[in-house]
C-alpha cells in the first residue's frame, strides 16, 4: 500500500492518512506498536510537532522511525519553536533523513501548553512557511541563497471549515494554494452537510482536500469540543447516538459514526481522502477503517 | 503613549531594604495618564511607605517630587541640586525614564517601581490596550489600520489561524481576533482584494536591538560631531 | 514578606479604647442625611466625624490614606444611592477609589474593613445612624489603628492634630520637591 503519499493520489484512489503523536519522554515502545499497526493501513502517518504546545519527542525523529519500519511519514511543521534558520534547516534535514512529505501549520499558541512561559516565535506564518518549502524544492533558501541540492516536498496544509467567521479562513485558504499547497488536511468535520458547501467553495482549487475525522470516544467529549475548541461542531444526533449507546460501548458508536462519514465522503465523491486522528485510540485505526468498508 | 502598572508594594519594599532616605521621582507624561506613576501616584506610594515603615518601626523618611518626562534631559537636570541627600531614589516612569535618569546620575541608586507594559491607547477610565509594537515596518496601510502583529497573538500577517472563535481569540476568549477584525473592516471599506496578496516574511532586522534614530536633519551635524 | 499583622493591642491599656472614625459624606445625600439624623434626634456613635464635601467623586486615595496615616481608626465616603449622585456619576468614582484604596491598605497591612464606601440617600436619617454605629463596631473590632501608636509616641502623648488653617489649593507641582514633613501632620505643636 506504500507507493507514497503523492503517488496515492496520482492514483485518483481515495487516500487515507492517520496520525501519530511523539510520546513524552523516550519510552517508544506504543508509538512503535501504533506505528507497525498503522503503516501498511494507510497512505501516510502524519506526526504531530509538540502538539497542543506539549513538549515531545520532535517530529523528524518519529518520522524517521516510521520510515525504519516501512511506512510513509508526514512531517507536521508548526512556525512556534522555531525561526526561519531552524525551520529551513529542520526541513533539509527532514528531507536527507527520506521525509518527502511536509504540512505546515502556524502551530498552537505557546500558553495552552506545558510551558507556558516559553518564548513563542512565530518568526513565519503557515503560507510564508510553504512559500519557504516551495523555495528550498527550487534549490533556493528563504534569502534567495542557491543552494548544493534542493529539496522535492510534498507540501500541505489545514484549513477549518467550520470556522466562525469563514471568510477570512477561506482568504487565507487560497493564499495557502497559491503559496504551493497541494494538499489540504481539514480540522475534525462532523456534518457532512456543511462540508459540502464547503467543498463547493474549495472545488474551485487545485489541491486535494482530506476531511478531518476526529475519533469520538464519549458524548462528553463530543461537547466538550463544541464547546472549547473552535472550528469544530458536532451535530446534536451525533452526540445523541453516542449517549444512546450502552455504557462501555460508546467507542463503538464513535467507530461506527467515524466509519459511516468515510464511506459517504468516498461513495459520494465529496472529497480525496480522509485523515483521521484517533486521538490517544490510534489502535482503533484499523476497525475505524473496517467499519468504513 | 506607554502604559505601565505599579509594582506590588511588597516588591518595591524589598529593593529599599536598609535605605533610610528615599525620593520618589514621578514622570508626568505617559504613566501619569495611566495612572502608575504622575504625581498623584507618586503621593501614594510615599504614604504606603511612610505607613508601612511606622508600623514595622523603621526609620525612613520619603520625600516626593514629579518632573514633566524622565525621558528628556532638561527635566532631570534640576534634580542634580537634591539627589545628593538620599539613600536611594525610586523612579516611577517607564524603564526608559528609570534607564536615563540613573544614566544622568551614574552614582545614584536608582530602583524602579513599575512594569512597563506597552505602547497603547486609553480605551475607557482606567482601561487601556496595545496597539502598537514598534516594529519598524509599518503595515496599517494593508490591514484597514488595524495592526495583525499587535492584535494577532501569533502576529500572523497574511490572516487567521485555525483557533479563530466566533471572532474571537483561542488564546484569550475576551480578545477579538485580529484578523475578523482586518477581513470585516476592509470589506466595509471595499478593499478585500488587498488582503489577498501574500505579505513576505517580517524583517526582524530592523528591530535590532538597541534601536537608536537620528532624524534627517541632525545626520550631517551629528557626523560632523562625530 | 508576611507581615506581622499589626496588633489589636490598646493605645494604652489603662485608657478605655474609642475609635476615632472619619467620615466623608456628600454634600446632596449622606450630609443631609446627617442633618435629618440630627433633626430627628436620633442617636448614634459620637465616634464620628463627618467631613462635608460636594461630592464623594472628589475623593481621592490619597485624602483616605491620610486618614490613616493621621490615626483614624475607620474611614467610611457615604454618597448618593446609585443613579442618584448630582454629579452623573461622582459616587461610581468613589466607589472605585474606594477599592483602589482598600488594596493600598491591604498592601501596607492595614486591615482594608477599615475603609467602606456607603450609599445613605439625603431622606435616610436612620440609615445614617445605622452606619455609623456599623463603622464603630468595626473599629472597636479590629482595635486601634496601629499607627496611632507612633503618633502618639512621636507627639508625646498627644493625639490632636492642628486645625489646616491654609489648606492646600490643588495645583500642578511639575518639578517641586516635597518633603516628607510636609506630607506629615506635624503634631506636636
Amino acid at each position: 500500500m506504500v507507493a507514497g503519499f503523492k503517488q496515492a493520489f496520482a492514483q485518483k484512489k481515495f487516500v487515507v492518512t492517520a496520525e501519530v503523536g511523539p510520546p513524552k519522554g523516550t519510552e517508544i515502545s506504543e508509538l512503535l506498536s501504533h506505528i507497525d499497526l498503522l503503516k501498511d493501513r494507510v497512505d501516510g502517518l502524519n506526526v504531530t510537532d509538540n502538539q497542543s504546545s506539549v513538549m515531545r519527542i520532535s517530529s523528524l525523529a518519529v518520522c524517521r522511525l516510521i520510515l525504519d519500519h516501512g511506512g510513509e511519514p508526514i512531517l507536521q511543521l508548526t512556525c512556534r519553536d522555531r525561526n526561519r534558520l531552524a525551520l529551513q534547516s529542520e526541513l533539509l534535514s527532514a528531507w536527507v533523513l527520506g521525509v518527502k512529505n511536509v504540512l505546515c501549520l502556524t502551530g498552537d499558541y505557546i500558553t495552552v501548553g506545558d510551558h507556558p512561559q516559553a518564548k513563542p516565535v512565530f518568526d513565519l506564518d503557515s503560507v510564508q512557511l510553504l512559500q519557504t518549502v516551495g523555495l528550498l524544492n527550487e534549490g533556493k533558501d528563504l534569502a534567495a541563497n542557491e543552494m548544493q541540492g534542493g529539496t522535492g516536498f510534498f507540501a500541505g496544509a489545514v484549513v477549518t471549515p467550520e470556522a466562525d467567521p469563514l471568510e477570512p479562513q477561506m482568504l487565507k485558504f487560497e493564499k495557502k494554494i497559491v503559496a504551493g499547497a497541494r494538499f489540504i488536511q481539514t480540522q475534525a468535520i462532523y456534518d457532512v452537510d456543511n462540508f459540502k458547501r464547503f467543498m463547493e467553495q474549495a472545488r474551485r482549487y487545485d489541491v486535494k482536500i482530506m476531511a478531518g475525522i476526529v475519533l469520538l470516544v464519549t458524548p462528553g467529549m463530543a461537547r466538550y469540543m463544541n464547546k472549547n475548541v473552535p472550528g469544530i461542531f458536532v451535530p446534536e444526533a451525533l452526540i445523541e447516538e453516542m449517549a444512546a449507546a450502552e455504557k462501555g460501548q460508546k467507542i463503538e458508536a464513535g467507530i461506527r459514526i467515524a466509519g459511516r462519514m468515510i464511506r459517504q465522503l468516498r461513495e459520494e465523491k465529496i472529497c480525496d481522502g480522509v485523515h483521521i486522528m484517533a486521538i490517544g485510540k490510534e489502535d482503533r485505526v484499523p476497525d475505524i477503517l473496517k467499519a468504513a468498508e | 503613549m506607554i502604559v505601565a502598572e505599579r509594582k506590588p508594594l511588597q516588591q518595591i519594599e524589598a529593593m529599599i531594604e536598609g535605605f533610610e532616605k528615599i525620593l520618589i521621582v514621578g514622570c508626568g507624561t505617559c504613566v501619569a495618564v495611566s495612572m502608575a506613576g504622575g504625581e498623584k501616584e507618586v503621593e501614594e506610594l510615599a504614604a504606603q511607605l511612610r505607613i508601612k515603615a511606622k508600623l514595622q518601626g523603621k526609620p525612613r523618611t520619603v520625600d516626593e517630587i514629579t518632573v514633566t518626562r524622565q525621558c528628556d534631559k532638561e527635566y532631570l537636570e534640576p534634580l542634580a541640586k537634591y539627589l545628593d541627600e538620599y539613600d536611594a531614589v525610586i523612579s516611577t516612569a517607564c524603564g526608559a525614564g528609570v534607564q536615563f535618569l540613573a544614566e544622568r546620575y551614574e552614582g545614584r541608586i536608582v530602583l524602579p517601581a513599575l512594569n512597563t507594559l506597552f505602547i497603547g491607547v486609553t480605551e475607557g477610565p482606567g482601561v487601556w490596550s496595545q496597539r502598537c509594537i514598534a516594529c519598524a515596518d509599518c503595515m496599517l496601510d494593508q490591514t484597514g489600520g488595524i495592526c495583525p502583529m499587535t492584535i494577532c497573538a501569533k502576529n500572523l500577517s497574511n490572516g487567521p489561524c485555525g483557533g479563530t472563535n466566533a471572532g474571537k481569540c483561542e488564546v484569550d476568549g475576551e480578545k477579538d481576533c485580529a484578523w475578523t477584525l482586518i477581513y470585516r473592516r476592509m470589506e466595509k471599506l471595499g478593499r478585500l482584494e488587498y488582503l489577498k496578496k501574500i505579505q513576505p516574511p517580517r524583517d526582524y532586522s530592523l528591530t535590532t536591538k538597541p534601536g537608536r534614530h537620528t532624524h534627517e536633519a541632525f545626520r550631517q551635524s551629528q557626523q560632523e560631531e562625530e | 514578606m508576611s507581615d506581622t499583622q499589626p496588633g489589636n493591642l490598646p493605645v494604652n491599656a489603662a485608657e478605655p479604647f474609642e475609635p476615632k472614625i472619619v467620615a466623608y459624606c456628600c454634600t446632596y445625600c449622606a450630609y443631609t442625611a446627617a442633618d435629618l439624623a440630627g433633626s430627628m434626634r436620633l442617636e448614634y456613635a459620637p465616634n464620628v466625624r463627618v467631613i462635608q464635601i460636594l461630592c464623594t467623586g472628589k475623593i481621592d486615595a490619597i485624602l483616605l490614606l491620610r486618614a490613616f496615616e493621621d490615626g483614624a481608626d475607620a474611614v467610611y465616603v457615604a454618597g448618593c444611592a446609585l443613579g442618584d449622585c448630582h454629579y452623573m456619576e461622582g459616587n461610581l468614582r468613589a466607589m472605585q477609589t474606594v477599592a483602589h484604596a482598600k488594596h493600598l491598605l491591604q498592601e501596607v497591612g492595614l486591615q482594608p474593613e477599615r475603609l467602606e464606601f456607603f450609599h445613605i440617600p439625603a431622606s435616610a436619617g436612620p440609615l445614617f445612624a445605622q452606619r455609623a454605629d456599623e463603622m464603630t463596631a468595626v473599629a472597636r473590632r479590629l482595635g486601634p489603628n496601629p499607627l496611632r501608636r507612633t503618633i502618639q509616641r512621636d507627639a508625646g502623648g498627644k493625639l490632636i492634630k492642628p486645625p489646616d488653617l491654609h489648606p492646600p489649593l490643588p495645583e500642578a507641582k511639575l518639578g517641586k520637591l516635597i518633603r516628607h514633613a510636609e506630607r506629615v501632620s506635624d503634631v506636636s505643636m
